[in-house]
């Protein structure tokens, strides 16, 4: 088996526009979360959410490329190129014609929904744009990163909702690591944050009004987010032998379904998929220092993720540290787990866990060490990241430092 | 208590617990009924479409939540209440 390295990351949030600003805001434990601004607004009860409200798409593509990008794959591409640059991978010869992009998305091209159902539906037009539908498909972002990389192999997108893009690295990771290709662009990208898109969580009663409180007591349900985090998976000798800078190495993965509810989440469910990740990476739940949690801010998420963590490392629960960054960057949903990926990367690199923000008061059900409203100066030397998605699909990487 | 309302009300609450709704009494709660969170949630998408109001409820927390669900009786009475407040 070959070992599978992070040789480069991007990122565009809520939080900042590159890797270097969202790290900045996860040390200073920042809330991206705001007055949501968008066409109807005022028609939803529940108006906040982590957007990216500067986005000015026309700086960085032409109006013929706008015609065709989502607002979903306007930043997967911005973050791919910061991956890209970083990493200084070139895609080329032999190596083109192995690697790919796998990227995990829930709504997909959503706001083209949006925008074209409001044109037919409401505004009773019988015309749309010819590109609606290269526009709106959830593998958009996927093939254009493949077009604009020159990227030659194995490409796909997966939606597994808020587990898309844990689910896409871990794709990508076992296409590395079982030698089916050296590298990969792997990541997520999320744009939910439209009319219809906001709509349909409020409908479900989940959001909350005021703020994401992950794991605290007074908490008041999840907030929606949006952005893309892609990186650079590449396989250990090809990085070493080219002289990259290496950020981190991805260990192991496990996948597993409760076969439960399709809201409600399953302790078991949760639980057998961190062990897998565990088992994967032959860690022993002592050796883990810090857990991404999926940490949502609904008691139905964060009680049943406390219980799995508990079972799982047993005595050792207690000494972890384990926070969402959700508190800050609001729920990607299908893009959450490539934003966190870098919470974890920052861990094992820097040395500096995020914090939970927005905490005020302890959970009895929740008894962990969440790192409330500061970051803390730790070393870790490994990790895992962790999603569990409406449906009951849960995906878990682990995570090492190099 | 208007006969309507209450009539209403409890013909969604019998749908969502698959019952009669001969079979659902005044004191009976969700719990009893065996309706679940996402019922719920449901049950108040109906009810806010019968009467066109909208009812405060967050499923998060449930019970701090400003709709009174501990019963079918309380249920009732706070859509009676939302009805007059929201049409003035």
């Amino acid at each position: 088996m070959k070992r599978v390295v992070i040789t480069g990351a991007g990122t565009v949030n809520a939080l900042g526009n590159n890797v270097a600003e969202t790290f900045e805001a996860f040390r200073e434990g920042r809330c991206g979360i705001s007055q949501l601004d968008f066409r109807d607004v005022d028609r939803l009860s529940v108006q906040i959410g982590a957007q990216m409200h500067g986005w000015d798409p026309a700086a960085h593509f032409s109006r013929q490329q706008l015609s065709l990008y989502d607002r979903f794959t306007q930043f997967a591409l911005i973050a791919a190129r910061e991956a890209v640059a970083q990493s200084g991978i070139v895609f080329d010869g032999e190596l083109a014609l192995e690697a790919g992009a796998v990227l995990g998305t829930a709504g997909g091209g959503l706001n083209t929904h949006d925008e074209n159902y409001r044109a037919v539906y409401a505004e009773g037009k019988n015309r749309v744009h010819p590109f609606v539908v290269p526009k709106l498909m959830h593998n958009a972002a996927t093939s254009h990163l493949s077009i604009a990389f020159g990227l030659l192999g194995p490409s796909f997108t997966v939606a597994s909702a808020c587990a898309s893009s844990n689910h896409a690295m871990g794709q990508a990771f076992q296409l590395i690591r079982s030698g089916a290709s050296r590298a990969m662009l792997a990541g997520g990208s999320e744009a939910m944050l439209c009319f219809g898109g906001v709509k349909v969580w409020e409908s479900l009663r989940v959001l909350s009004n005021d703020a994401c409180r992950p794991f605290s007591a007074d908490r008041s349900g999840m907030v929606q987010g949006e952005g893309a985090g892609i990186f650079v998976f590449e396989e250990y000798e090809h990085a070493r032998a080219r002289g990259a800078e290496i950020l981190a190495e991805v260990t192991g993965f496990a996948m597993t379904a409760d076969a439960a509810d399709i809201v409600v989440p399953a302790r078991q469910g949760a639980a057998r998929a961190m062990a897998g990740a565990l088992r994967d990476a032959r860690l022993a739940p002592g050796d883990v220092g810090y857990i991404n949690a999926h940490g949502t801010g609904t008691a139905a998420n964060d009680r049943t993720e406390c219980a799995a963590v508990a079972e799982v490392f047993a005595d050792h629960a207690r000494g972890l540290m384990i926070s969402s960054t959700k508190s800050m960057h609001g729920h990607l949903i299908g893009g959450t787990g490539a934003v966190e990926m870098l919470a974890c990367i920052m861990a094992l690199r820097d040395g500096v866990v995020p914090p939970t923000i927005g905490y005020r008061a302890p959970d009895p059900d929740c008894p962990l060490d969440v790192v409330p409203n500061t970051a803390r100066r730790a070393r870790v030397d490994a990790a895992i990241s962790n999603a569990f998605a409406f449906g009951g699909l849960n995906a878990v990487l682990a995570l090492g430092r190099v | 208590m208007s006969e309507s309302v209450k009539e209403r009300v409890i013909a969604i609450i019998a749908e969502q617990a698959v019952l009669d709704p001969g079979d659902i009494t005044p004191d009976s709660t969700l719990e009893s009924l065996g309706i679940d969170s996402l019922g719920l949630v449901e049950a108040i998408f109906a009810i806010e479409e019968a009467f066109d109001i909208s009812v405060p409820f967050n499923a998060n927390s449930p019970s701090e939540s400003k709709f009174d669900i501990s019963s079918v009786d309380a249920m009732i009475v706070a859509v009676e209440k939302l009805i007059a407040d929201q049409r003035g």
